[in-house]
């Protein structure tokens, strides 16, 4: 069975196109649309796979990865997917060399440029869900810009727990106006959407809804003047910044486990950004040598 | 030291694919492969809930999914829909007439005489579910033998294809709305997306490929008391439904297939009169043949189920909840099976099973941030503890 360029219709990929236009206008609103079925599951990043799927032309190149990997199982199913259905597209591990970059859970650590597009893959397009179930009225707060129940919730947390208690998914506001959901990055991630230089684009194929943050475009965590936004904290109990055990950064998101010893050691969650510091240490030290 | 915390993807899948595909296969030289018609015929029930749920009239390719899926109805009716995002549109088909449907089965609970009578058609509604143990060790011969049996013992008095509609004989006494003229456009659900408030031919589409268990879970939580809508079942029928389009050069309606369909109406207990103001709304908001009241005449109030396949649990199910929607649209949701968004974006098999297998892919980096909160906060704790 042969498909077309992109696996969708002709029709479909337009509506998408659409969608992402609309969603480019109006920064941080959920754009509905109607969100063909995919060959892989929902919740397998669906949302995002139209947007790419949508976007790309046979000479892109593409970069696929999830938790900040491009060889974790589900980057290598959409990739090798992606690369089926649209014949003449380069793919790359490179975060440098991709036009457009796929992502589950992680903006890489390398700043992005203007001509670079960023698809996030959404499970819960919207940032009300956790004050408010239904839809229809969370439309509703949105068009009002009405977050306050969800101020009362970061507030609730603080005097509960003294801390704030939303680990990834941390609601930010999008050009002074909505309140997205930022796809579950961690809070680590967040600040690199804000006045960055690339398209963002979130897709959520099971709720069916596109949203944008647009390049330049101003994406702020929701705080409180006493109570700044934090990210990850990566000290150990010496106040020491952890490192990469593998390439040695201290400014990067690590990924924590337990190895064969028994002990725990971290490791860049990034696998581009972990490589391209080894290859570049591994240079300076073959100079120093030679 | 290598790059641990994910590795061998593809490696990985190939070989969990293969494994996959061995045990389709396990039982080597002694197996024989199922072929379509096997599946269409010996597993006929399952094979309709596929088609129902796959949204997607094709027989053939439903029997594949089948075969490929294992007998997963959730896997099976998923990879017919994804074979249907790679298809066009190419024309919609006019209104269609359901009592032009030829008939293998048509029940009313309704009354004991009904217009063409009863017609029980094929059905293991009455069998006693024992074990038929003779069929473990099914010969060949016997299996054959049946079919030849049965249409040898074929009566010869041929019945009318189609049968009027019972619901005819209810609204011609005027205890039923008036049928309000069909709308040309109804919602196409593959095309646009839902956003609610929906119209009610949303909602029908939405249930007519939702999954079957999702359906009778909520419908029955009506039927319990979660909701009184107080149903009986006004006529149920199974049959070919003749489709119609456009010929591209006259634009006289040709017959151009038929597909097999169940279709359930129920009737439910009416209500007090409202005002017209409100039944005006609610015709607005539900789109057009649910007025309930002539004037100030209560009237009985109706459900429609419909789907691809034979699958009577669905129809029934689906037939409820639109009349509970109905409600729950004119009168606001006093419970789950009547709030539109509660129903309609929990029903779809699609989108919950793959929701569901989501969980099991890796969540390390949002676990990663999940200890970081904890630890923070019991670290503040202690130090508020001392």
């Amino acid at each position: 069975m042969s498909y077309p360029f992109g696996f969708m219709d002709e029709y479909a990929k337009k509506e998408v196109r659409r969608g992402i236009l609309k969603a480019i206008a109006i920064p941080g609103y959920q754009v509905p649309y109607s969100s063909r079925e995919m060959p892989m599951g929902r919740g397998f990043g669906t949302g995002g796979l139209q947007l790419t799927l949508a976007a790309i032309g046979p000479n892109d190149t593409l970069k696929v990865i999830d938790q900040g990997s491009d060889d974790s199982v589900n980057a290598v199913n959409l990739r090798s997917f992606i690369e089926m259905t649209c014949p003449g597209i380069d793919t790359t591990a490179s975060t440098e060399e991709a036009d457009i970059i796929q992502s589950r859970h992680r903006i890489p650590e390398k700043p992005l440029s203007e001509d670079q597009l960023l698809v996030l893959q959404v499970p819960y397009p919207d940032a009300l869900v956790v004050v408010e179930a239904s839809e229809e009225k969370r439309k509703q707060m949105h068009s009002e810009a009405d977050y306050s129940r969800l101020l009362v919730k970061l507030y609730e947390d603080i005097v509960k727990f003294g801390e704030i208690t939303l680990s990834h998914r941390y609601p930010t506001r999008i050009n002074g106006h909505y309140v997205i959901d930022p796809s579950p990055i961690p809070r680590w991630d967040v600040p690199r959407l804000h006045r960055a230089a690339n398209l963002t684009l979130l897709g959520a194929g099971r709720e069916k809804k596109i949203y944008a943050v647009p390049p330049y475009t101003a994406a702020e965590p929701l705080e409180f003047d006493d109570i700044p936004f934090r990210v990850e904290d990566f000290r150990d109990e010496h106040g020491h910044r952890r490192r990469c055990q593998r390439c040695s950064t201290d400014d990067s998101f690590l990924d924590e486990f337990i190895n064969e010893e028994g002990d725990t050691v971290y490791q860049c969650s990034d696998s581009d950004y972990c490589n391209t510091r080894l290859l570049s240490a591994s240079a300076i030290k073959e100079r120093c040598l030679g | 030291m290598g790059y641990v915390a994910i590795k061998g993807g593809a490696e990985a899948i190939q070989g969990a694919e293969e494994l996959f595909e061995y045990l389709r296969c396990a039982r080597g030289e002694a197996g024989s492969p199922l072929d379509s018609a096997t599946i269409q015929n010996q597993l006929r029930q399952l094979h309709s809930r596929v088609l129902s749920e796959g949204g997607l009239y094709h027989p053939e390719l439903a029997s594949l999914a089948i075969k490929q899926s294992l007998g997963d109805t959730l896997e099976a009716g998923f990879a017919l829909r994804a074979y249907r995002s790679t298809q066009p549109r190419l024309s919609e088909t006019p209104l269609i007439d359901t009592s032009k449907m030829r008939l293998i089965r048509r029940i009313s609970s309704a009354f004991k005489e009904i217009p063409g009578g009863q017609m029980l058609g094929p059905s293991n509604d009455y069998a006693l579910r024992l074990l038929r143990l003779e069929l473990l060790d099914e010969s060949p011969e016997a299996f054959r033998q049946v079919a030849h049996q049965w249409l040898q013992d074929l009566p010869q008095d041929r019945l009318p294809d189609s049968f009027p509609k019972v619901l005819d004989a209810l609204r011609n006494e005027g205890l039923l709305p008036k049928q309000g003229e069909g709308k040309a456009q109804a919602f196409d659900i593959t095309r646009e997306p839902l956003v609610f408030p929906v119209e009610r031919s949303a909602a029908l589409a939405t249930m007519a490929r939702a999954e079957t268990g999702s359906l009778l879970a909520l419908a029955y939580s009506n039927m319990r008391g979660y909701g009184d809508i107080h149903p009986t079942v006004a006529e149920l029928r199974v049959g070919y439904l003749p489709i119609e389009l456009p010929h591209p050069v006259t634009g006289e309606p040709v017959e151009v297939g038929e597909v097999l369909m169940t279709e359930c109406e129920v009737v439910a207990m009416y209500d007090k009169p409202t005002d017209d103001k409100a039944v005006m709304g609610s015709d607005i908001k539900a789109g057009t043949g649910t007025t309930q009241h002539i004037g100030s005449q209560p009237t009985f109030t109706l459900g429609y189920g419909a789907c691809f396949g034979h699958n009577e649990v669905k129809a029934i199910s689906m037939a409820i909840l639109d009349r509970a929607l109905q409600k729950g649209m004119q009168e606001g949701p006093s419970n789950p099976s009547e709030d539109p968004e509660f129903v309609l974006l929990h029903i779809d098999g699609i989108d919950s099973m793959g929701f569901a297998s989501h969980y099991k892919m890796p969540h390390y980096v949002t676990f990663q941030s999940d200890m970081d909160r904890l630890r923070t906060t019991r670290r503040k704790h202690k130090e508020t503890a001392l």
